[in-house]
């Protein structure tokens, strides 16, 4: 290493990595990984959810996933948590709803409506 | 992609709970689950926590397992990380408030609650032996500010404005000693790193070169710097063998990215640091002392002056501060002294890090704001005394400070306050007594300890610290008189005045402490012949009272056959044969064994 400069770019990378271990106040987004959200394709939400996240740089934002749901028919399921605790569930969530999931809701505190679970359920 | 950060604590005490072999069994698991590449296994420093260890954190929740086993990895692994469920069961509940507290995360936890870290920041969170984690938590970057927008004196002149005070015991302001030596610059200088921890029961220094030791090594960097020494020395017990391997490992990776060695980030700076280890002599700790073992010497102590700031090391003008202050050094540069200054009361500055043992619910190491109270970190943080007995004591400062009672609680946590009740701060160390402590037993420990660790150099610490024993040997067998307290006490202060170093002139504070604040006591074994504790054995007898419901238990246990009695029939101890081992106390059913 030959320059402050260099010693900064190790540490914007690593900072990216030890994000999560930070404590967050942010959103907290949960992908349901029980047996019917996993045969249901929730491993790659999970996973394009985490890039996403990543991409934009969201350092306060959790994504983690949780159990089952209870709504196994209308997995896969990512849930919205806000600073508040108010929880937003979003149903048949698919790979390509991930990034205006993140966009609209994360980013601009909007919910995405068609894929509200209102829309199944009464 | 990674999803999830296990954590899981790599201290000596979670270490010593097979927390390596934990980490093991998680990556055979995972390798079963076919998760491997989601989730990274960090092995880290300590967490504090130590009462409830080996501790893993699952990140990103943080989700807090205590007490966890190689066994329950396979549940952990396939429930929480690859189902999303955590596992309740090893969830930490604090221990005053019971099943009811489970806490999801670190976050909601008492013990973290009232900490601030500074000098722990990094411990149990970074890898210590991935250099690149502490890089990114900052790490270097004050090492970077310093070479490439600070002259030596205006370095000097940042630590002098954070109020910093050497967390070694003594609390003289780190900016000045370093200032002292830099008066000196030109010729040859040294950079050292006390880390001799000794006190009994004290581990502040230890988890700090296990957790995050490249601070250290950026720190003594950063005071080569401000003094233009090229060379640095970190003097580390030998007994501290993880300690030592990590720092070690820390020093080759800093040397290799170029953060040690010539021309530092393409500066004109150099500077070199090796370990140098000793073998566990407790008055190595003295600066001195200290010194003369790193230049291969008998370690023992000479007068001062001159300081070392004038000549230390091979007669060079030196610094040598204690890991926790070094720790404070990086922050301090990066966020600047008027930060520091927020923190803490005035005349102690920042957080002063503790390792709280002995009858306490959360044994562990914490950190917290100077001027914090003595109540605060034993009930809140400390979470009180186990099995509903009561608090008698807290002992600080180890064999150099003395018993507070509980008069005492509400007292601020700070070096001059200490010092005026009769104990100090010391390196850190905090150990609470309850009912069940003598505090002439404990006295006696203490001295027992400086007997052994007394270099021999000097005649008050040499003969003064072993005719104490003798006679407080001679109270806890049932053999003192008043006139030995009086004795013992100007003798005493006889040590205090006239020793060579400090191990010397604070031996005696246990005695005067437990002295002043359990004279009662003292009184009681000297004149009553009792030890009110129940602890020290000549002053004691073992008795069954008419509770014992004859089953014989006791019978069965005593090593020395004492205890006689027919089944169903109340049992009688023979005090001719009895060693007072307790162990009849110990296995009745019914609590019908009683001392007095």
């Amino acid at each position: 290493m030959k320059s402050l400069n260099d010693l900064i770019k190790i540490r914007d990378e690593q900072a990216k990595i030890l994000n999560m271990r930070n404590e967050k106040t942010g959103y907290r987004i949960v992908v349901g990984m029980a047996t019917c959200g996993i045969t249901a394709g929730a491993r790659p939400i999970l996973t394009a959810l985490i890039d996403e996240v990543a991409k934009r740089d969201l350092q306060d934002v959790t994504v983690s996933q949780v159990g089952c749901i209870g709504e196994c028919a209308l997995e896969p399921i990512v849930e919205v948590y806000d600073k508040s605790g108010h929880r937003t569930t979003y149903c048949k969530v698919k790979t390509k709803d991930v990034e205006k999931i993140i966009e609209q809701h994360i980013i601009n505190g909007l919910e995405v409506s068609e894929l509200l679970i209102s829309k199944y359920k009464k | 992609m990674v999803r999830s950060q296990v954590v899981i604590c790599g201290g000596t005490g979670c270490m010593s709970s097979k927390s390596d072999l934990i980490k093991k069994e998680f990556e055979v698991r995972l390798i079963e689950l076919g998760i491997k590449d989601e989730i990274n296994i960090i092995l880290s420093g300590c967490f504090g926590l130590c009462e409830r260890g080996p501790i893993v954190i699952v990140y990103p929740d943080g989700t807090f397992y205590s007490k966890v086993k190689v066994e329950d990895i396979k549940e952990i692994c396939s429930e929480h990380l690859y189902k999303g469920r955590i596992v309740q069961r090893l969830v930490y509940s604090d221990i005053t408030e019971g099943e009811k507290s489970r806490v999801k995360s670190i976050q909601e936890m008492n013990f973290y609650a009232s900490q601030q870290r500074i000098a722990l920041r990094n411990c149990g969170i970074i890898n210590p032996f991935n250099i690149d984690e502490y890089i990114g938590r900052d790490g270097y970057l004050a090492l970077g500010k310093v070479l490439t927008s600070m002259t030596p004196d205006e370095v000097i002149q940042e630590v002098k404005d954070s109020g910093l005070r050497g967390r070694g015991g003594g609390g003289f302001p780190t900016g000045l000693k370093w200032s002292f030596a830099a008066k000196n610059r030109g010729g040859q200088s040294y950079i050292i790193c006390n880390a001799d921890e000794g006190d009994p029961g004290a581990f502040m220094d230890r988890a700090i070169l296990e957790g995050d030791p490249h601070s250290i090594i950026e720190a003594m960097t950063i005071a080569g710097y401000a003094i233009q020494a090229d060379q640095g020395y970190v003097y580390i017990r030998a007994e501290y063998p993880l300690a030592v391997e990590r720092l070690n490992h820390a020093i080759k990776q800093a040397y290799n990215y170029g953060l040690l060695g010539s021309n530092i980030l393409g500066s004109n700076f150099s500077f070199n640091l090796e370990a140098r280890l000793g073998a566990g002599a407790f008055v190595c700790g003295e600066e001195t002392a200290l010194i003369a073992s790193i230049e291969g010497q008998r370690g023992m102590p000479r007068n001062k002056p001159p300081f070392p700031a004038d000549s230390g090391l091979w007669g060079r003008p030196s610094i040598i501060n204690n890991v926790e202050t070094y720790a404070n050094i990086p922050q301090i540069i990066l966020r600047g002294s008027k930060w520091f200054n927020t923190i803490g009361i005035e005349k102690a500055r920042g957080t002063k890090v503790f390792a709280l043992g002995g009858k306490i619910n959360n044994t562990g190491l914490l950190e917290v704001p100077m001027g914090t109270t003595l109540r605060d970190v034993i009930y809140k943080i400390g979470g009180g005394i186990p099995n509903g007995k009561k608090f008698k004591a807290v002992q600080t400062g180890g064999p150099s400070g003395g018993c507070l009672t509980e008069n005492h609680l509400d007292s601020s946590i700070d070096y001059d306050t200490l010092i005026n009740l009769g104990s100090m701060m010391g390196s850190g160390g905090m150990i609470v007594m309850d009912e069940d402590n003598c505090m002439v037993d404990v006295a006696r420990f203490y001295l027992e300890f400086t007997v052994e660790e007394s270099c021999g150099k000097c005649t008050p610490c040499r003969e003064g610290t072993k005719r104490l024993l003798e006679i407080l040997q001679k109270i806890t067998k049932g053999k003192g008189t008043l006139e030995d307290l009086k004795l013992m006490k100007d003798l005493c202060y006889t040590i205090k005045d006239s020793a060579l170093c400090g191990l010397g002139q604070t031996a005696p504070n246990p005695i005067l402490s437990t002295l002043a604040n359990f004279y009662d006591e003292y009184y009681a074994h000297v004149v009553d012949k009792k030890c009110p504790a129940g602890v020290c054995k000549d002053l004691i007898k073992y008795y069954i009272t008419e509770k014992c419901i004859g089953c014989g238990k006791c019978k069965r246990n005593c090593p020395a056959s004492a205890i006689t009695g027919e089944v169903k029939s109340i049992h009688k101890i023979d005090h001719s044969l009895c060693i007072k081992c307790g162990a009849c106390k110990l296995a009745c059913p019914v609590d019908a064994i009683i001392t007095a």
